[in-house]
């Protein structure tokens, strides 16, 4: 690939053509802050926080869809582009909720982030507030439109990875909002709950039910692990505070980047349930009752020979499930062959 | 004299529609059959102020063009002037061999673009041909596609949308940009408040942009094309969609053009009526069948724009210059103008101006000329106060400036910009920070959404405006809209966005003081924001007529017969009646 000389805050630098002026200082190790860019997204454009001086140029360009030019000198750190992004600040707090307090997103927030970094501690401009009723109309998670700051990853998300296209920007000006065809429930709409949205939404507007007041995000241990729902092997991290698990992130340096489905990402809860199975039961005088492994797995090995000699080998099928691994699945089969028959299947859906 | 050989010709544009111009046409056809005459149908003649239009041309090729001819009028000049042979003078507008109180309206503009609006019929490709129409296509066709370009180049046109990028040059980035399929487009989606040339074009001489669009089609190698144009235009819909039909019989448009190889299919895409949906890449991805928001550039659309592919965009005054140039030759043409903008700009001429209407006139004008020549002057001989040109992305012109020569750079430099052309006069009634609030609520409810400074920041300075405007300005205001507004203009993502903070940020440049006033006296000099303004009635001149008191909708005045009368504020709505009642001036605004 062909290079291409640039400065950045004085710095030389040599670079692929083709790179964003984002990428290029990302590369470099300088960090430029952005709302609306999510590398395996459209570029946007939209928020204008990630703006920087480029020598020559009338207005301030977005680093993250300005394509890098041979000979560009460029700060971004400048006391006009400083200014310009402390200005986009204020005009988002000027109609964002004054709730860190007890926001589920404090700690994890890129508006909180950016304010304390660009010292913005409270908006100019007093004025008209949106006021949009929470939306809690499905299990998952809850839809703050009023902290939603329409940088449209959600949207992109959604259109571009996804595919389900639930939801895109509706009206114009200051009555824009991210919603769904004809602003009906997000149940009603073409919405899986993958919750990729969620992951990436930069403030509160999207927040998860699970876990609420449980643990702010440096109070949790992120451990990382492999979803058991089927055989696709996303990696995540399950946030876990005093033996619970109380959150869920995505591992977007794992195979799948980071992309999960609705069970992966919200299907948790069984973890911790009273309801959940601890031992095998067994069926004595039409109860179930609980048993040992050892009772229960003598008591199978028992029918199953019993079947087999009664009525041969091929009375008995085995049918096995996706939610375990390749592994498992593979010795089930075999263990099912070595029974002398065949009959074995799996759900492979859920 | 034979009442036959006289042509008779009606303005059927939507501003002489109306008017009441069709009604004047059924009057006609049936009067002037009796003299074997048709009438001929016309677009705009550009002289609104006196819709609806007929002219009248004699045997020996004299005009006379006739202003509000109602139904009525029409039999007037059937019986005196076909019939009778003698011009009726009271309803003259215009002719070529009398001077007439509105000759100066045409003595300063250089019409090439406008030559034949008001000349033929724009439902008719025949009459379009009997004007040299299409000739430009021919000629262009002869000619390689580089060599088009260079034409378009050496011509020093420069886009007619607003903010004058040389057309040549865009043409040819489009020409080299590498693709298997081009397309070529046509913005028609014109919104500026005030503005309506690409209307009275598009209604009056559809074929021209035809033509041009084919030309750029031909030169940058593209088979596609598209024209943008907004769906509250129906009458330009009906024209164009009547015009691309007649191209394609006749061999202009569609396949095989003139007998080549090469085709082009021309459509129309209806705009469904966003503001921002000009941007030309919210145009694109409004074509697309996608919400008309714009996207980042680069890539610009010559490289990247409909569906990926390289895509020609200009607007419709742009295109309709086309045929002109090859009809001319880029040299002749390029004599016109100044030494950076070349050829003529045609302006839609509103507001407090005596001859509203659509005048085309030579670039490095002036806009004294524009404003006191052709448009006759401010009306009722009120005080100019000034100028807003370049729609919602221009800005207001004071008085001092009247002399600056009206081309690209100049305005650029002044705060305001060219724009698509809409020319909006304001006098001494006019409140420059009401102007300026009406202009942020326009681009407050088109701002698409999408980027944080247009959307949240024209609404907050939109907000401040209402305040001063209300009386509730504060120290700092001025200071925060100056400070917000060129923060929007430093990063806002689309030409609509960076530009929107103009109104405001030139009327504080050239009309402080009325800020200042606002905020430090709670005055309003124009009599416009209400909460500013007091009436009062002076005693020494009040005779008691009681005709002011009689007159109020809330039973404001109170007073005895023959005693001196009184406002009492607190219930006083400001509506102003009583002082346009009083017949003895004795009603001020405190």
């Amino acid at each position: 690939m062909s290079k291409v000389n640039i400065t950045i805050n004085g710095q030389a630098l040599q670079v692929d053509a083709g790179m964003t002026i984002l990428e290029a200082a990302q590369a470099a190790g300088i960090d430029i802050p952005t709302f609306c860019h999510d590398p395996e997204l459209t570029r946007a454009g939209a928020c204008r926080i990630c703006v920087v001086e480029v020598a020559g140029a009338r207005n301030l360009p977005a680093s993250c869809t300005t394509p890098v030019a041979e000979g560009m000198v460029i700060e971004t750190e400048s006391e006009r582009v400083q200014k310009a992004r402390r200005s986009i600040l204020e005009l988002i707090w000027a109609d964002h909720p004054h709730d860190c307090l007890t926001c589920e997103k404090t700690g994890s927030c890129k508006l909180q982030d950016y304010s304390y970094r660009y010292n913005v501690k409270e908006s100019p401009y007093k004025g008209e507030a949106r006021d949009i009723p929470l939306d809690d109309t499905n299990p998952f998670f809850f839809r703050d439109l009023n902290k939603c700051i329409l940088c449209g990853k959600c949207i992109r998300k959604c259109h571009e990875i996804n595919g389900a296209g639930a939801i895109d920007f509706m009206y114009r000006g200051f009555g824009t909002k991210v919603t769904t065809a004809f602003d009906d429930p997000i149940e009603e709409s073409s919405c899986v709950f993958c919750g990729m949205c969620v992951d990436i939404c930069p403030v509160g507007a999207l927040i998860p039910k699970q876990g609420l007041q449980q643990g702010r995000s440096w109070e949790v241990d992120k451990v990382l692990t492999t979803c058991p729902y089927c055989g696709c092997g996303c990696t995540f991290y399950l946030h876990v505070r005093n033996d619970k698990i109380v959150g869920v992130t995505p591992n977007f340096d794992g195979p799948m980047k980071g992309h999960l489905c609705a069970k992966g990402r919200f299907g948790w809860d069984f973890v911790d349930s009273p309801d959940r199975l601890q031992t095998p039961l067994i069926k004595k005088d039409g109860e179930f009752v609980e048993a040992s492994w050892e009772e229960a797995l003598d008591l199978i090995a028992a029918k199953l020979k019993e079947v087999r000699a009664q009525y041969g080998a091929d009375a008995i099928a085995g049918l096995s499930s996706a939610r375990i691994t390749n592994e498992e699945n593979y010795l089930f089969q075999k263990l099912l062959r070595s029974l002398g028959t065949n009959n074995v299947d799996h759900c492979a859906r859920l | 004299m034979e009442a036959q050989t006289y042509r008779v010709r009606v303005g059927l544009a939507t501003c002489g529609i109306a008017a009441g111009a069709s009604k004047t046409y059924d009057k006609l056809l049936p009067l002037l059959a009796e003299h074997g005459i048709v009438p001929e149908r016309t677009g705009c003649m550009g002289m609104c102020f006196s819709e609806p239009l007929v002219e009248v041309i004699s045997p020996a090729g004299e005009t006379f063009l006739y202003g509000n001819v109602t139904e009525d009028k029409a039999e007037i000049i059937v019986e005196q002037h076909i019939v009778g042979g003698k011009p009726v003078e009271d309803l003259l507008v215009l002719s070529n061999v009398k001077e007439t109180e509105n000759s100066h309206f045409m003595a300063k503009q250089e019409r090439i673009l406008l030559s034949h609006m008001g000349v033929i019929d724009p439902e008719s490709i025949e009459s379009y041909l009997a004007y040299d129409g299409y000739k430009a296509l021919a000629k262009a066709m002869q000619m390689s596609s580089e060599d088009v370009i260079k034409e378009v180049q050496k011509s020093g046109l420069r886009g007619r949308g607003g903010a004058g990028f040389p057309t040549g040059m865009k043409w040819n980035f489009a020409y080299q940009a590498k693709g298997d399929k081009k397309y070529v487009v046509c913005n028609a989606d014109e919104g500026d408040p005030g503005a309506f040339m690409d209307r009275s074009v598009l209604e009056g001489n559809p074929h021209a942009v035809i033509e041009g669009m084919t030309i750029a089609a031909y030169a940058i190698g593209a088979d596609e094309g598209y024209i943008y144009v907004r769906a509250e235009y129906p009458l330009a819909i009906k024209r164009l969609r009547k015009a691309i039909k007649e191209a394609n019989e006749h061999g202009y448009l569609g396949n095989k053009i003139l007998g080549t190889d090469f085709c082009f299919q021309l459509k129309i895409k209806e705009g469904a009526g966003a503001f921002v949906c000009g941007e030309e890449t919210a145009l694109l991805a409004s074509i697309e069948g996608e919400r008309g928001i714009p996207r980042p550039r680069p890539p610009f659309p010559a490289t990247s724009g409909l569906w990926g592919k390289p895509t020609l965009l200009n607007n419709v005054e742009t295109y309709a210059n086309v045929p002109a140039i090859f009809r001319l030759g880029a040299e002749q043409y390029s004599k016109v103008g100044t030494e950076r903008s070349k050829g003529t700009k045609v302006f839609a001429l509103t507001g407090k101006i005596k001859k509203t209407g659509l005048a085309e006139v030579p670039m490095g004008i002036t806009m004294r000329e524009i404003i006191y020549d052709v448009g006759g002057g401010v009306q009722d001989d009120k005080e100019f106060k000034a100028v807003q040109i370049g729609g919602p992305s221009g800005g207001c012109l004071p008085a001092e400036l009247l002399d600056l020569p009206v081309d690209y750079d100049s305005l650029t430099a002044a705060g305001a910009m060219m724009g698509s052309g809409g020319l909006v006069v304001m006098d001494e009634t006019t409140c420059m920070v009401d102007v300026a609030k009406f202009f942020l609520t326009f681009t407050q409810s088109e701002s698409c959404g999408k980027c944080t400074p247009c959307r949240e920041g024209t609404k907050r300075m939109l907000e401040i405006l209402e305040r001063i405007t209300e009386g509730n300005g504060q120290p700092g205001d001025i200071e925060t809209l100056e400070e917000l507004g060129e923060a929007i203009r430093d990063s806002a993502l689309c030409g609509l966005g960076q530009t929107a903070p103009n109104p405001v940020l030139s009327t504080l440049r050239y009309f402080r003081h009325e800020y200042e006033e606002h905020i430090n006296e709670g005055k309003c000099r124009a009599g416009v924001c209400t909460n500013l303004i007091t009436y009062y009635i002076i005693p020494e001149k009040c005779t008691g007529c009681t005709l002011c008191a009689r007159n109020c909708p809330v039973n404001a005045i109170s007073g005895e017969r023959k005693q001196p009368h009184v406002i009492d504020p607190s219930v006083c709505i400001k509506c102003g009646v009583c002082m346009e009642k009083c017949n003895f001036d004795a009603i001020i605004l405190k």
